[in-house]
């Protein structure tokens, strides 16, 4: 069994990871899930989560928009809109996205056509507020 | 002759030209070269977009989505990406020219054909002879992935619908600094690549959700990424073309420098002949 994996996260502007890690846990669209070297050909698409990686023995947490992931060969590929690591987020600015979502969406009902748009926004602010707040604990 | 005032006056006026198109020249490189960065960073991206695209399709039978399928093509949309500024010589000329005759072509194959501009010089040269479906101007000064995710999702909305048959998209692809190509690229219907690797044993995958589903979220974003690519080129190759304008209008410039200094400083030389005759005939009558 291969001890490591090859994980690339790849957004439209840039290549944000490229390294070799132990262990992914990310979230798909049925739930979360992890994989370890060895794992057979398997392809995802994601929601708009957290993806956590070990290398060398630590924990890196990053936020994800939409995406997929597809490991094959012990090469994981991760596509996403955005990733942000865990020290990039600005929790002032998240925390006030939050806020300006919780705000929108208590407006609108689940027809208005905004509301997925808010609501989407809103996953995404909790999301980073989480993750942002794992990399302070470290 | 002209007078040494008026050429005078010409020169300077010629040198602040020059000083204009330098550092027009100038700031172009210096964009030029973000924008060849930004474009090679998208590449990655789109390289394994379209390969988890190919071995979706691959694995996929008949036509699971209607982004795949294949109508009668009646209506037509040309989707024409140009600069928001000018002054980049024949950038977005040769492009609206190129639309006036693929329109010109297909007229007799389409009952209907539409256009969508990006960015406002092609608008406004082809809305005296066309009409526009739809604009967006001044989204290039900073091409995001969200405009293209926004004009990706006006484009799909009107496949869906059946607004419109096919999705042709038209820019300038980058190829050097020095040229550009005109690309047409058909954005839908989706044509599933070709397998460039036939004896490649397919991999049996694990899909979750289904492959439809997955394909499905797939075939829009792969949308996106095409018009976020094109842009980014465009983008790029309107400073390399502009870049290019800007040397060769320094080179005039400083051409005419040269051939206005040069009548310049024969009139000089008239004048002081002149000058110079008329105190000598002076002298001569006073002696005389």
């Amino acid at each position: 069994m291969a001890e490591k994996m090859k994980l690339e996260i790849v957004t439209p502007y840039k290549k944000v990871v490229d390294m070799e890690v132990e262990e992914v846990t990310a979230t798909g669209k049925l739930g979360e899930f992890g994989v370890l070297p060895g794992h057979a050909p398997f392809l995802t698409s994601l929601r708009i989560g957290e993806l956590a990686y070990k290398s060398a023995g630590k924990v890196e947490h990053m936020a994800l928009n939409w995406g997929y992931f597809e490991i094959k060969d012990d090469k994981i590929i991760v596509l996403v809109e955005t990733a942000e690591a865990a020290e990039e987020i600005d929790v002032e600015r998240a925390k006030a996205a939050l806020g300006r979502a919780e705000e929108k969406l208590k407006h609108l009902t689940a027809e208005d056509k905004q509301f997925k748009i808010y609501e989407a926004a809103l996953e995404r602010a909790i999301t980073r507020v989480q993750v942002a707040g794992k990399s302070v604990r470290k | 002759m002209a007078s040494l005032k008026s050429i005078k006056k010409r020169i300077v006026s010629v040198k602040n030209t020059r000083q204009i198109t330098k550092a027009m020249k100038m700031v172009s490189a210096a964009k030029l070269r973000r924008a060849q960065e930004n474009v090679v960073a998208a590449r990655p991206y789109a390289g394994k977009l379209a390969e988890v695209l190919q071995s979706l399709a691959g694995s996929v039978e008949g036509d699971l989505h209607p982004l795949l399928e294949k109508r009668e093509a009646k209506k037509l949309l040309l989707v024409v990406v140009t600069s928001d500024r000018g002054l980049c010589g024949g950038f977005n000329g040769n492009l609206c020219k190129a639309a006036e005759r693929y329109i010109k072509e297909k007229k007799g194959e389409f009952e209907q054909i539409s256009l969508m501009t990006v960015g406002r010089k092609g608008y406004e040269a082809l809305k005296n002879r066309h009409t526009i479906a739809k604009s967006f101007p001044n989204v290039l000064a900073k091409p995001s992935y969200q405009t293209a995710a926004m004009l990706a999702h006006e484009v799909i909305d009107g496949y869906l619908s059946e607004e419109y048959d096919q999705v042709i998209l038209l820019f300038n692809a980058f190829r050097t600094v020095m040229s550009q190509d005109i690309t047409f690229q058909q954005l839908l219907p989706v044509e599933p690549e070709e397998k460039t690797l036939a004896d490649e044993t397919p991999v049996e995958y694990i899909y979750e959700p289904s492959v439809g589903e997955l394909l499905a979220e797939i075939l829009p974003k792969n949308i996106e990424v095409q018009i976020f690519k094109a842009m980014l080129e465009s983008v790029a190759a309107e400073h390399g073309a502009r870049m290019t304008a800007m040397d060769s209008a320094s080179k005039n410039a400083n051409e005419m420098i040269g051939k206005l200094t040069l009548q310049y400083n024969r009139a000089r030389q008239a004048a002081i002949t002149t000058e110079l005759m008329e105190i000598i005939s002076g002298a001569e009558s006073i002696k005389g």
